[in-house]
């Protein structure tokens, strides 16, 4: 380090511009994805895409039956078949029997029973996937059917025998909040139903397992949200040590929450290390609707006691979450249903019963929103009664009750969040409306498109209103953290950390911190693996408080360093040095020096983990600081409706969100975008439909998805007012979209219609036969 | 799978290029023997019936799903994946707009969604909205919610546009 320093003016003129505006690449900029290259030339390799020399394929047998004991599984017509290299059951599997998430509940292969249709059973490795496909065909499992459990209510009631040791409720927990006998001048109430509905990702669930040479332990290659989580579970069925497994993130074609619990880490994991040779696996699109956890169908009855004016008094409500046949996360998605149950609603009594059951339905976990989503659709309907009931509007109604900073929830906790739900209602409100649908509107504008039948003649427009509060990050006194490292070596950031990147766009959002933090403009992103501590599970709207914590806290103590040798080098006091653009500089001075300069030489080494603060569990009321911090959005939908043929088509979202800070404003955009998308899925289009156990439609031709051609125009106005609390300022952006558009969708059904329509995803006959 | 015993040979023309397929099972698709034997992975498998446009690929000029293709029916075809799209390692317009305008994600449908937009444009320089929306309604996306790509196919549009006049 020989040089030094710019003309004093120099300094002068270049810090007023630093003032005003940012390089690109930092953050607040529309940053671009170090992955999105390879991504939009189909070079970038998904978990899907990963290849081994000498590589095996692993397949899955899954129960044909939602209940039923197992008798004997005969495997010998599968050894027969030439190119078969190991067939697994239950009894192959090295250490424990059971995995799962909150409760080591559900087996790796059905050990004598099976409890969900698509239940695992046996697996095998062989050379081609055809050859897979007939082995799974010759194996023999003998079945003695079972009547399966599907009633939630009758696990509630206890009236069927357990179907698993730890019985048919997973949780039960009420909330108990204030006076439990206040009423008022008005008192609503409604049943409100949430069908089952599927995250969808586009990259079905695949993994690479290659073995160790000795044997003795493996790489995981896995399209994962939680690298770590996966790692001690895999670790804990093959009965190694943790350190023995490690796992590498293969691409990831989107999550939203199905790649949370395990699907196929420990059966290609288990294949790889019987047969010594890597072995890849990858579902198709039915064997996914089986192989994740869905988002829970619910039933919300809420009653809501308020003034005469609209104000709530105190809200009443039993929310039963039917988990299906293991645990996953059911537990924290009812806490987090009953404990949103008044949405961003002041509420001074609250008397909430809240349940998630056990049945022989699919296992349903995360997903977008978790729990948040169902409790949202019933308290939105209820405000939409409460309106009519006090003569106002929904939006004043709204704006009457709007949550404020400080303002308590029903569990106790005060939200010390910035809460600006009254701007949120306000600058959705104020949101240009679409034009009207034209006279002569081309057939795919209308309801149902160019394939029904519905005359524009019968078309009529309504108008619905949703808003929503979403907890962030993992709540009840979990021990939540991330953890993230920053070398500067020669003037060159390199970035480690385990957070998956899922297509939200987190490497984006690293470099974005580094850029900013340390003036550089390379950053260098190291594998995403478990070489490394914990970054946590890209769930929970978390990532960008918690990994962008981490690495902005190991970013800044790389900078100390940096700072504390220019300072020695120069006579200064660190304390006086800043980064300004691409330069160390001297506030109160004349020393200016590149970053690159500054740094050559040194070899500066941070790691950091991140936490939030505490949380606590709920007590027997309920009562307790449950949740670290909360996001608040608005949607307004605009809709035609055929109401004779119960056809509905989304014309425009208005949306305005409180982000705390827009990192990076295109990115979301998108987040809100393709959040609308799944929310309005959820609204009019998608369901897993399960009858008798049976899932009917697990696949893309009858589980409808979105289309370009059903995706709304979307308006939106982003509320930045930056959280003290949140690491940037920013709040997480991911799963607020996806939640109040939902019953905003179905209020405006309801106002084009006039009918009460309380289930989602609205059919046709839910319109029409209303 | 054993095959030795099936000694076809078959050969496909992919992005202009001659490939011979040799001993493989003729019950697999155009999209595996694209990823799994001629290593062109970018075409990607998500519904296996038609459903998400995932694998979209350019068949004798027709947009098609290479999952409801059985690739020895392929053999006299043209066909061009998201790997023939743009020369080298460089990018098409297409490509270009889908990072500007924020179009990708996670990326999975985004090859088959680039194959569509080329193909649209190709067919129509300049779609109405609505004919965007129904060009690219076979194309499945989960995570962006279409915004972006609507807002990628109009900037490549209008630049395509300004060029031709210019």
């Amino acid at each position: 380090m020989t040089e030094i320093s710019a003309p004093a003016e120099t300094t002068t003129s270049t810090a007023a511009a630093t003032t005003t505006q940012l390089r690109p690449g930092e953050l607040g900029t529309n940053a671009a994805r170090p992955d999105g290259v390879p991504k939009v030339q189909g070079r970038f390799a998904f978990a899907n895409d990963l290849w081994a020399e000498g590589m095996l394929w692993g397949a899955t047998l899954r129960s044909p039956h939602p209940y039923a004991r197992i008798r004997s599984i005969d495997v010998t017509g599968a050894w027969k078949i030439a190119g078969v290299q190991t067939i697994v059951t239950a009894e192959d599997v090295p250490g424990q029997a059971t995995y799962g998430l909150i409760s080591h509940d559900q087996t790796v292969f059905a050990t004598g029973v099976v409890r969900y249709r698509g239940e695992p059973v046996a697996a095998v490795a062989a050379d081609h996937p055809e050859t897979c496909r007939r082995a799974l065909a010759a194996i023999h499992v003998d079945y003695e059917v079972l009547q399966p459990l599907t009633d939630p209510e009758e696990a509630i009631a206890g009236t069927r025998d357990p179907i698993h040791p730890d019985g048919n409720l997973i949780r039960h927990q009420r909330i108990l909040h204030g006076d439990p006998e206040a009423t008022g001048p008005i008192v609503v109430e409604g049943t409100y139903e949430i069908g089952m509905q599927d995250q969808a990702f586009l990259g079905p669930e695949a993994a690479l397992a290659v073995p160790d040479d000795d044997g003795a332990g493996l790489e995981l290659y896995i399209a994962t949200q939680w690298l770590h989580e996966d790692r001690k579970q895999v670790a804990a069925c093959l009965g190694m040590p943790e350190e023995k497994v490690r796992l590498v993130l293969g691409g990831v074609g989107g999550a939203f929450g199905a790649r949370e619990d395990i699907s196929l880490q420990v059966h290609c994991s288990l294949l790889a290390l019987r047969t010594g040779r890597p072995v890849k696996m990858q579902y198709g699109r039915e064997e996914s609707f089986y192989g994740h956890v869905h988002r829970h169908p619910a039933k919300i009855w809420m009653r809501h006691h308020a003034t005469a004016d609209g104000e709530i008094i105190k809200i009443e409500a039993r929310m039963v979450f039917d988990g299906g046949a293991y645990t996953s996360t059911s537990p924290a998605v009812l806490i987090n249903g009953i404990t949103h149950a008044q949405g961003p609603y002041r509420c001074p009594n609250a008397v909430v019963d809240g349940f998630a059951t056990r049945t022989n339905n699919p296992p349903c976990g995360a997903m977008r929103g978790f729990g948040v989503v169902q409790a949202c659709f019933a308290h939105e309907g209820q405000m939409d009664k409460l309106a009519a009931a006090a003569g106002v509007t929904p939006v004043e109604v709204r704006l009457r009750n709007a949550m404020r900073t400080g303002d308590p929830l029903i569990t106790g906790q005060p939200v010390d969040s910035v809460a600006p739900v009254e701007r949120c209602i306000r600058e959705t409100d104020a949101l240009p409306m679409p034009p009207d649908l034209a006279a002569d509107a081309d057939v795919l504008a209308l309801p149902g498109g160019a394939g029904r039948t519905a005359d524009r003649g019968h078309v009529v427009r309504g108008v619905g209103f949703g808003v929503s509060i979403k907890n962030l990050m993992y709540s009840e006194g979990f021990d939540d953290y991330s953890t993230a490292r920053c070398q500067l070596n020669d003037g060159v950031v390199t970035l480690k950390f385990a957070a998956s990147e899922v297509g939200q766009g987190f490497v984006m959002l690293a470099q974005q911190i580094a850029r900013t933090i340390l003036g550089v403009d390379e950053v260098m992103l190291d594998t995403i693996d478990t070489q490394i501590g914990s970054s946590g599970s890209t769930s929970a709207s978390r990532q960008t408080w918690m990994s962008g914590g981490a690495v902005d806290a190991a970013c800044r103590r790389v900078r100390e360093l940096l700072f504390e040798s220019v300072a020695e080098r120069y006579g200064l006091e660190a304390l006086q040095l800043a980064i300004q653009g691409t330069d160390v500089v001297d506030t109160i001075g004349s020393l200016r020096v590149p970053v690159a300069q500054a740094s050559a030489g040194l070899q500066l080494d941070e790691t950091v983990e991140y936490r939030h603060r505490a949380t606590e569990d709920l007590d027997e009321n309920g009562q307790g600081n449950c949740h670290v911090a909360f996001a608040f959005v608005a949607h307004r939908a605009v809709v035609d409706v055929d109401p004779e043929l119960g056809l509905v088509k989304v014309v425009q979202i208005a949306t305005a969100q409180d982000v705390g800070r827009a990192l990076n404003p295109l990115s979301v955009a998108g987040q809100i975008e393709g959040g609308i998308a799944q929310g309005l899925g959820l609204a009019v289009m998608e369901e897993i439909i399960v009858t008798d156990g049976m899932v009917r439609n697990a696949s893309f031709t009858d589980y409808l998805l979105p289309t370009a051609l059903d995706a709304p125009t979307v308006v939106f106005s982003l509320v930045e007012e930056p959280d003290p609390q949140a690491p940037l300022g920013a709040k997480g952006v991911g799963e607020p979209p996806c939640i109040s558009v939902t019953p905003a969708i179905v209020a405006a059904i309801r106002d084009a219609t006039g009918r009460d329509i309380h289930r989602v995803p609205v059919r046709p006959q839910d319109i029409c036969l209303a | 799978m054993t095959t030795a015993s099936e000694p076809e040979i078959y050969r496909l023309t992919v992005n202009g290029e001659s490939h011979d397929v040799q001993d493989a099972w003729l019950g697999e698709s155009l999209l595996y023997v694209l990823r799994e034997r001629l290593g062109l992975p970018g075409s990607k498998g998500a519904c296996e019936q038609g459903e998400c446009g995932s694998c979209t690929v350019v068949l004798d000029g027709a947009a098609v799903c290479a999952c409801l293709v059985m690739a020895a029916s392929a053999t006299d075809a043209d066909i061009i994946t998201v790997e023939g799209l743009a020369a080298a390692d460089g990018l098409t317009d297409v490509q270009t707009a889908f990072l500007d305008e924020g179009a990708v994600q996670c990326g999975f449908c985004t090859p088959g969604l680039i194959v569509a937009v080329h193909h649209l444009l190709e067919n129509n320089p300049s779609p109405t909205a609505l004919e965007t929306r129904e060009a690219l309604s076979g194309n499945i996306c989960r995570c962006t919610g279409y915004g972006r790509i609507f807002a990628a196919v109009d900037s490549v549009v209008a630049s395509r546009a300004e060029q031709n006049t210019a």
